[in-house]
């Protein structure tokens, strides 16, 4: 174990992959010489170690980005490609949506893509609807495509590891926003698996779960709803595909309450699936309605005071929680 | 058009845009050093004033204007409002889009500047599509985009320039090549070193212009938008420029050699210009100065505005999403 900012640990993740796998290389705008100069990027310094031939900066080109991952994963490469901002995705759909997600299948599962993508996401910079926007529901919602999000600076490393080395595309979420967070981190190449939600905070009266900074919100909330006698046992996803569904369903079964945090806007959200599961699956032992906390339906806003209304923030979970237990 | 064919008057007025433009960015770079006074990402055009005023003077009040993150330039040449573009780029209430596009996004669509993305390319598309209703429509009117040398390596560029060039579209693309596409050099991200020649693959002229000369960038536009205009098809310029800041004003751009930008800051396009209507006795030291002072003093009562504007309140945050909201 050694203390380690979030990014930091990414970047420990990328160095170990690159060490123990020759063909794992990275690529995407700005991944070899930065604008920024900042350690706790998740690409700093690889250049250096690894060389232009495994560390390639790429033109502003999405699909061309995406379309690299593809081809060089099915030729046996392990790419790991960054996409600046999570909005730009966008760009590089087609080539994720329509052909990561669909060409094994397609092949009659001869062909595999391991491919990785680092998605930088994050609200609070002020940057507006262009640069900030969670789009998790969108990718979770297309077949093929795994999804994880990590909160924690072990998590970092050890669901980037895990996604490098799975065989099967992965997108890793990056919040921007914990980069600078410090944590302990282990040392070496341990990975955290896929599809494993982490239990953070036992408790009896609801479960909240949440992913990403939206866990910290939770963690905030905690305090207030103690104080007005609620235990809540907290959920840290990590997953979004494959999901834990019997970490979910456990907790449910045993608080009967559930209410989902996301940061991403509420309706179609990632939460509306953990609800429709729980009620599809554990709707006996529901005591109360499951309350999904996520961002209004508008575009993220600009002018700080517009962007903190947007983001969902601890009283909106004290509401909720106490919604769904009746109060 | 000739150089000969610039009246005293348009040289001033092209001097005037330059120095405007150079003082209000010179204003945001002294606000954003302080904590919280410029929300989002302040991102300059400073060194590449000459495209701006010289391309935006080219057009007419009816030509449309779409813009990229680098847009101060565009608007001011284009006569936005000093008080309301920077009370927006803070984000302000009384900024010309209400607060909500911030510095990356504004538009003045009363002045044609229709639409600023900050989607690297997603500029030509839409281009397409103004120039496409302009055609429709029969206007005279064409359309200028402003793009990056980065925003080149988009497929969604070359989609824009070959159906331009299939229908024929009143559209002149203008590649601002500043040298920079954030910490990359042309050489890394273009395979050729010339953008405008692509113009030949969409059947469309392309040429290159000293983007620092704002005379030449005007000429080659008052060209360029005559080509459009007269129904020919769509154009390509290439005006070549340096980007004197970092990407934006977090980047202390340690990866430029210093000598690189020495040599771009003696090719200052207004220090440059300024000698050259000295030399040519269209103004005089006092008149320098009295426009230097009228532009500062303007871009000052802009930031005081801006200041003193609120930020928007919550009863906005919901609103203009749609036309007429669906109803619950
Ligand atoms: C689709 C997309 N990808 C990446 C970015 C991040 N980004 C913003 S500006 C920029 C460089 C653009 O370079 P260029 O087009 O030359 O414009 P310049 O910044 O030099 O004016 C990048 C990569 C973005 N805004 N949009
Ligand atoms: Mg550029």
């Amino acid at each position: 174990m050694s203390e380690k900012t979030f990014g930091q640990a990414l970047n420990e993740a990328l160095t170990i992959a690159m060490e123990i796998d020759k063909n794992v290389f990275i690529a995407g705008e700005g991944v070899g010489v930065s604008i920024h100069q900042d350690p706790n990027t998740a690409t700093h310094g690889l250049l250096e170690k690894f060389g232009r031939r495994r560390v390639k900066d790429t033109p502003v080109s999405e699909a061309a980005i995406a379309g690299l991952a593809l081809g060089a994963s099915c030729m046996g490469l392990r790419p790991v490609v960054e996409i600046m901002f999570f909005p730009f995705i966008t760009l590089a759909s087609d080539m994720l949506v329509n052909h990561a997600g669909k060409l094994r299948y397609m092949s009659g599962g001869k062909s595999s893509f391991p491919l990785t993508v680092r998605v930088r996401a994050g609200l609070g910079f002020g940057a507006g609807s262009q640069h900030s926007q969670n789009l998790e529901s969108w990718i979770a919602h297309s077949p093929g495509l795994k999804i994880v999000w990590p909160a924690t600076p072990e998590d970092a490393k050890g669901l980037l590891l895990s996604a490098i080395f799975d065989p099967d595309p992965v997108i890793v979420v990056e919040d921007m926003m914990l980069n600078q967070m410090p944590g302990d981190v282990p040392t070496g190449d341990v990975r955290t698996p896929l599809g494993k939600a982490r239990l953070v905070s036992p408790g009896t009266d609801c479960t909240l779960v949440a992913y990403g900074t939206a866990l910290y919100t939770v963690m905030e909330a905690l305090k207030p709803l103690g104080e007005q006698g609620i235990s809540c046992e907290v959920i840290d996803l990590r997953s979004l595909v494959p999901l834990d569904k019997a970490c979910i369903l456990d907790s449910v079964r045993k608080t009967g309450r559930l209410v989902v945090v996301h940061e991403a806007n509420r309706f179609c959200g990632f939460g509306a699936e953990l609800a429709a599961m729980v009620a599809d699956e554990a709707f006996d032992a529901l005591k109360g309605p499951v309350k999904r906390v996520g961002a209004p339906q508008i575009p993220v806003p600009t002018a700080p005071p517009h962007e903190n209304i947007f983001k969902p923030g601890p009283e909106e979970v004290v509401t909720a929680v106490r919604e769904a237990m009746g109060k | 058009m000739t150089e000969n064919q610039i009246i005293p008057d348009l040289r001033i007025r092209l001097y005037k845009s330059m120095v405007l433009t150079r003082k209000f960015e010179e204003k945001i770079m002294d606000l954003s050093q302080e904590p919280g006074r410029m929300p989002g990402m302040q991102i300059l055009a400073n060194g590449q004033e000459a495209v701006a005023t010289g391309m935006v003077s080219a057009l007419e009040p009816e030509d449309v204007i779409i813009s990229n993150h680098r847009s101060h330039g565009h608007l001011l040449a284009r006569g936005a409002d000093l008080n309301s573009l920077m009370a927006e780029i803070m984000a302000k209430e009384t900024g010309v889009n209400g607060g909500k596009a911030g510095t990356l996004h504004l538009s003045v669509p009363d002045l044609n500047v229709l639409m600023t993305s900050t989607v690297v390319g997603a500029g030509p598309p839409l281009a397409l599509g103004a120039a496409f209703a302009q055609q429709y429509k029969k206007t005279t009117g064409i359309t200028v985009v402003f793009f990056g040398d980065g925003a080149a390596a988009e497929g969604s560029v070359h989609e824009a320039m070959n159906l331009a060039g299939v229908w024929k579209l009143p559209l002149l693309f203008v590649c601002e090549n500043n040298c920079w596409a954030g910490a990359q050099r042309p050489e890394e991200h273009c395979a050729t070193p010339h953008i405008f020649q692509r113009a030949k693959g969409y059947d469309m002229p392309g040429r290159s212009v000293d983007g620092n000369d704002v005379e030449a960038v005007y000429n080659l536009g008052v060209e360029l938008v005559e080509y459009c205009r007269s129904g020919k098809g769509p154009a390509l310029m290439e005006a070549l420029t340096y980007r004197m800041r970092g990407h934006g004003e977090q980047d202390r751009q340690h990866y430029v050699d210093p000598k690189e930008l020495e040599s771009w800051a003696a090719k200052c396009p207004i220090l440059g210009y300024r000698q050259k209507l000295l030399d040519g006795g269209v103004l005089n030291q006092a008149q320098i100065q009295a426009i230097d002072q009228d532009a500062e003093a303007r871009v000052a009562a802009a930031a005081a505005f801006g200041d003193e504007s609120p930020y928007p309140g919550p009863e906005t945050v919901l609103t203009d999403v749609f036309v007429q909201p669906p109803s619950a």
